[in-house]
């Protein structure tokens, strides 16, 4: 534990890549295999289910510390993180445990799961009491599932083949699923990840996915796409559907299905299951998982919003109602596998033109192929782009005609980007402010934002909140709106302050709904602030007119 | 009958007619430290504490009209008995101790209860009322031994030098700076200083506080290989400045009492956060007030709220001053 919690201060400790790399090829090199595997699984993302209820550790901590209720809540809101206040108002413990992280998450904090309140009151405070405090809040975080550090998966996998002296893309390949709850880490896992090249590789993969690959975001105005992508005519152009990113993976006579967080979704879309008996073996299809409308006409927008699928997502059971109301298809629009062979070191075109046929092939209801869009010029592309909302997409996918199937984030492979419109804007209130956590704990950066329910010069009308954002302000910026915040604040309720209406903010996002959970009757994704509108008077702010005109 | 009140221009005192600390020019005022939201310039008259006097002349000008007295030392006026008392904040750093008519009242200013050799320890002094400070006034601030900072601090510069790095550590130029000198193990390399730190050093040593050797940063070239080895300390608002482009590749760190917050040593975008703090953390301001005996506590700037309430559940009769002190040095990083 100790050897890992060093490892988390040196990587919090420092915004260089490199630095980070040094750390932890540094870690790994001296890990046993055991600590080392569950190390791979937190710092690529990985993250059992709460070991612990959030109260049960609250009530634990409040006994612990000797501390009133309130003065450790308003501990946890200056610090926003439950575990790091924990461990800041624990007791200084006098003991360092030697154990291993594999030890402790295995003998220690994953059986506390499903034990008895009891039984896990008398544990905690005995595991507790062996912590330094840096081990403290690293095992508090890995309790609350709140671990994170700035690594991204891909430099795990870049340490791990630097160490083993592999190909990058290979040990990413190997990582896939290793995250997945279905998965749990153990040496032989770890040591497969750094094992060197064998020459079944290939076929002893089971139902692993490949790592995907992801686009870049677009912001150049058309003008300049022909300096910046070069002729139209080098370019792939589709719609970017928004849906669930998945591969289907058909092999050994089984279907997997998972998500771009490479998780196993298989049995949330039973729907798709049907591939399993018309696909032939060694086929990977990369495509979108969409609400389709069922008896849908050609004329109709059959695609659904995302609000639905989400819905979806959020159930325990898929009842028969629900698969009928929201089904789903895959939207295919890449191959990388067939008859059993890798293909994403073959161009694009190459690809697309096999997807095609293959889906030809092997028809059935839920698989559609995403359609290609055609352009002369990419004046003409923008121009079928403004009917994204229409269509219900989020704008277009351009994918370089020659590109290979990269890995992640990644350039030099070929590129692709996603070139989407621009977000809804209106013009709205802060009404509430809340603090914020991690980086923002102690400054209120948190915010919702109301609009008119009524016309300018209409009397007595009032705001009404309709959406919640936290991201888009600078540093600075959010400094300022805090101490404004702090100045204008009318009442305290727990958390929240409400404050006098001063800020108008211009606020963005993606799509907007109907909603019986929401005063204003909308709800609205992704929102976010695009700008601190410091020329608009709270009067000029927008009305729920505004959002309702953008509801059609 | 209350000795001290909260008045527009300040803390005043009625019965002795003048303002402790005022933030709006008056015409006498007694100063407690020598930070810039606690010494104003503009008064006409000004009392501190003797070892104080270098200071406050550096920082407001030599031409003052400044009255001293010796830590202990009594003053009559208008029948109030005053005397400074050490804070432990910073070097000529006092509490206020006001008599009159048998009531004591003890105005704190800043203060820090951990002796660290640079400045006269904190000194408890008993009274009725005690006017305390609440700048890290949540049980979550509670500092490691200065010591097991200190060792910190080198072995993070030593690591540095020996990976060929300039180590920049940010921190307050009045008081944290001093303190860090005199802390540090002078023998791993040079240590540089910005044009902000160099003339509090000079008073710092006048007072007789034994620093190490420090030079002036503008004084080397840019690629002068001596910058690797060297531990540099600047101000905050040198931090990320072109100032510091000169350094070539350095590492990064702030001291101060608000890096024993993740959230708070992020946000300020550097490679490490020491916990150092010129005030008392959360155990330290419980001490004080109980060395005290004081049945009543007046509660200024920081976490007024928590700790009124906290004290009023204590039994102590505890309430607000509002002030506007916390303007400068590192009471107002993040006003929890």
């Amino acid at each position: 534990m100790k050897a890992f919690a060093e490892l988390y201060l040196r990587l919090d400790g420092t915004t260089s890549s490199n630095a980070k790399l040094l750390a932890l090829r540094e870690y790994f090199s001296q890990a046993p295999a055991q600590d080392a595997a569950w190390a791979v699984y937190f710092l690529a993302g990985g993250r059992p289910r709460q070991l612990v209820p959030t109260r049960l550790l609250r009530e634990l901590a409040i006994e612990l510390s000797g501390l009133p209720d309130w003065l450790f809540e308003e501990s946890y809101q200056s610090v926003g993180d439950l575990a790091e206040t924990i461990s800041l108002l624990l007791p200084d413990s006098a003991h360092a445990s030697d154990q291993g992280l594999a030890e402790w998450i295995e003998q220690h904090l994953l059986p506390l799961r499903g034990q008895p309140q009891e039984e896990v009151r008398a544990r905690l405070p005995v595991l507790w009491a062996q912590l330094d405090r840096q081990s403290l809040m690293l095992c508090l975080k890995l309790i609350t599932g709140s671990f994170r550090v700035g690594v991204s998966k891909l430099l795990v996998t870049r340490a791990l083949a630097q160490l083993a002296d592999l190909d990058a893309k290979r040990v990413a390949q190997r990582m896939v699923g290793y995250t997945d709850l279905s998965h749990k880490p153990s040496p032989a896992s770890y040591l497969k990840l750094i094992a060197a090249e064998s020459a079944d590789e290939h076929s002893q993969r089971g139902g692993q996915p490949y790592p995907f690959f992801l686009a870049h975001a677009l912001q150049a105005p058309t003008e300049q796409f022909d300096a910046l992508l070069g002729p139209v005519s080098d370019w792939q152009a589709e719609w970017k559907w928004d849906g669930i990113r998945a591969q289907v993976v058909k092999r050994e006579g089984q279907l997997w299905i998972w998500s771009r967080g490479e998780e196993l979704v298989t049995d949330r879309f039973p729907e798709l299951h049907s591939l399993a008996s018309s696909l032939p073996d060694g086929t990977v299809l990369d495509g979108e998982i969409l609400v389709w409308k069922p008896g849908a006409s050609s004329e109709d927008v059959a695609v659904q919003p995302f609000a639905l699928l989400q819905q979806r997502l959020g159930r325990k059971t898929l009842g028969k109602k629900l698969l009928g109301d929201a089904p789903v298809v895959l939207q295919a629009y890449d191959l990388l596998e067939w008859q059993d062979h890798d293909w994403r070191s073959r161009p694009q075109h190459e690809r697309r033109a096999q997807l095609e046929r293959v889906v030809a092939e092997y028809p059935q209801a839920p698989l559609l192929l995403s359609p290609l869009l055609t352009g002369d010029s990419w004046a003409d592309l923008a121009e079928q782009r403004e009917q994204s909302r229409n269509l219900g997409v989020e704008g277009l996918m351009l994918k370089q005609r020659d590109a290979l199937y990269g890995v992640g984030r990644t350039k030099d492979m070929g590129q692709w980007w996603k070139w989407k419109i621009d977000p809804f804007s209106v013009d709205a209130v802060l009404i509430y402010a809340q603090r914020g956590h991690g980086r923002r704990a102690s400054l209120y950066s948190d915010y919702t934002f109301a609009v008119w329910d009524a016309p300018a010069g209409t009397p007595g009308r009032a705001l009404v909140p309709f959406a919640k954002a936290y991201s888009g302000l600078s540093d600075e910026e959010m400094r300022k709106v805090d101490a404004i915040v702090r100045k204008t604040t009318v009442e305290t309720f727990g958390p929240v302050r409400s404050v006098t209406p001063t800020l108008v903010f211009e606020l963005g996002f993606e799509g907007i709904a109907l909603s019986k959970r929401h005063k204003s009757g909308i709800a609205v994704r992704f929102p976010r602030m695009l700008r601190w509108r410091l020329d608009k008077p709270v009067e000029e702010a927008d009305d729920l007119a505004t959002l309702q005109a953008l509801l059609s | 009958m209350d000795l001290v009140i909260a008045r527009p221009e300040g803390l005043y005192c009625p019965p002795g007619d003048f303002y402790i600390d005022p933030w709006r020019p008056v015409d006498r005022a007694v100063i407690t430290h020598g930070h810039g939201d606690h010494s104003r310039s503009g008064n006409n008259h000004y009392l501190t504490a003797a070892p104080g006097a270098g200071i406050l002349r550096s920082r407001l000008g030599q031409h003052i009209n400044l009255q001293t007295l010796p830590y202990g030392g009594r003053l009559e006026h208008h029948g109030v008995s005053l005397s400074f008392h050490p804070a432990g904040h910073v070097l000529g750093s006092a509490q206020v101790r006001l008599e009159y008519q048998g009531e004591v009242w003890v105005a704190s200013g800043d203060y820090k209860v951990e002796p660290d050799g640079t400045c006269a320890p904190f000194e408890p002094v008993r009274c009725h009322t005690f006017i305390t400070e609440s700048t890290f006034g949540l049980p979550i601030y509670r500092w490691p031994p200065q010591a097991v900072i200190f060792a910190e601090i080198n072995q993070w510069w030593r690591a540095n030098r020996e990976q060929g790095k300039a180590s920049v550590l940010v921190c307050y130029a009045f008081g944290k700076a001093q303190r860090i000198l005199y802390g540090l193990d002078a023998s791993i390399g040079p240590i540089l200083v910005h044009g902000a730190v160099e003339p509090l050093n000079r008073v710092y040593r006048e007072a007789g506080v034994a620093l190490p050797e420090t030079h002036y940063a503008g004084d080397f070239a840019r690629n002068d290989p001596l910058l690797r080895e060297a531990l540099i300390m600047a101000p905050p608002s040198a931090g990320g400045s072109s100032w510091m482009k000169r350094f070539g590749e350095y590492s990064d760190a702030f001291a101060s009492g608000w890096m024993r917050l993740r959230g708070t040593r992020r946000r300020r975008g550097v490679d490490r956060g020491f916990v150092l703090s010129d005030h008392a953390d959360w155990p330290g301001l419980l001490w004080a007030i109980a060395q005290t005996g004081a049945e009543r506590v007046m509660v200024t700037h920081g976490s007024v709220n928590v700790l009124v309430r906290y004290l009023s559940e204590q039994g102590l009769d505890a309430r607000a001053f509002v002030t506007e002190y916390g303007e400068e040095d590192d009471t107002r990083e993040v006003q929890p």
